[in-house]
């Protein structure tokens, strides 16, 4: 059996998945970038899925609740609420490893072995979205600065981005880190080319999801 | 002129802007960013200069991030050397 969109209950709620399903022994969760980060590199997981079914490894790529094609409100989000729909996702899909990408090390359950690549803080998240707030003020004449902002963040919550982020969210990016317990860390160099997580524009690289795959199913061998 | 400073920018413009090796190197002291580079929002801004300080160790306050330092390659080029003398 193959399905590329799979529906996986969250709590009281559908949420969405890209799966690549045919029912084999590996199965590996993967647990998107958080964010603006998670569109700059929504084609390399979905290319990445691709080059592990050559491999012959099942993978699942759930929606984070409140984001993508999710009916949730993001602004009820905390890393929390996508930290147990993380955990639920990886016993519905019966995942037996994980792949956290960036700011994914923040939410993904630690309990799978697998892999982390280039894990990235909340706050390190959070900075760069509010200096894109505070940049995009400054071009319309406004003035608009990163400490106050984040200060109403914590309380009321903050439009950053495009992305209603709730209190609850604002306060856990600030003090969140990676959680990885034994994953291997995957780094940059070792997929060749650019960060796609860099990138302005979202892109691709399928050569950087096929060296992707290879270190997964190398690891899933071994 | 070409360092390791140099170098390094232009990496991170081109990681950041999806530019083709040909168009960074092609990058002169004159060549405009901010406004002719369509890809050069305020998050590809925002971004480009966490990579900075993140590949050159810095730390950069909001306030320095100004339409001058991005006016051409050069601008910048100056302001990064700068933040590494200091």
């Amino acid at each position: 059996m193959r399905r590329l969109i799979e529906i996986w209950p969250d709590s009281g709620r559908d949420e969405f998945a890209l799966v690549i399903d045919r029912r084999r022994r590996h199965r590996v969760l993967i647990v998107p970038p958080l964010l603006a980060e998670m569109n700059r590199m929504r084609r390399l997981v979905a290319t990445t899925m691709r080059a592990l079914d050559v491999h012959g490894i099942d993978s699942f790529a759930p929606d984070l609740p409140g984001t993508n094609e999710s009916a949730a409100p993001l602004f009820s989000q905390s890393l929390h609420t996508w930290r147990t729909a993380m955990e639920r996702a990886a016993r519905h899909f019966t995942a037996t490893h994980v792949l956290a990408v960036r700011g994914g090390a923040l939410i993904f359950p630690n309990v799978l072995p697998g892999w982390v690549l280039e894990p990235v803080s909340g706050a390190a998240i959070l900075r760069q979205m509010v200096r894109a707030r505070v940049v995009a003020a400054r071009e319309r004449g406004d003035h608009e600065d990163s400490a106050t902002l984040i200060e109403t963040g914590r309380t009321e919550g903050l439009m950053l981005s495009g992305y209603d982020l709730g209190p609850g969210l604002i306060a856990g990016l600030e003090t969140a880190r990676p959680l990885d317990e034994g994953q291997r860390q995957i780094h940059q160099s070792e997929l060749g080319g650019a960060a796609l997580w860099l990138r302005a524009e979202p892109g691709d690289d399928p050569a950087q999801a096929v060296r992707l795959a290879d270190i997964i199913a190398g690891g899933i061998s071994a | 002129m070409s360092d390791r400073i140099d170098h390094t920018l232009r990496t991170v413009l081109g990681d950041v802007l999806g530019l083709t090796p040909t168009r960074r190197d092609a990058l002169t002291p004159g060549s405009p960013l901010f406004g002719a580079l369509p890809e050069l929002d305020s998050m590809a801004v925002a971004t480009l200069f966490g990579a900075i300080e993140e590949r050159f160790d810095l730390f950069i306050n909001d306030d320095e991030i100004s339409g001058e330092v991005l006016e051409t390659y050069g601008t910048l080029l100056i302001f990064i050397r700068g933040k590494c003398a200091a």
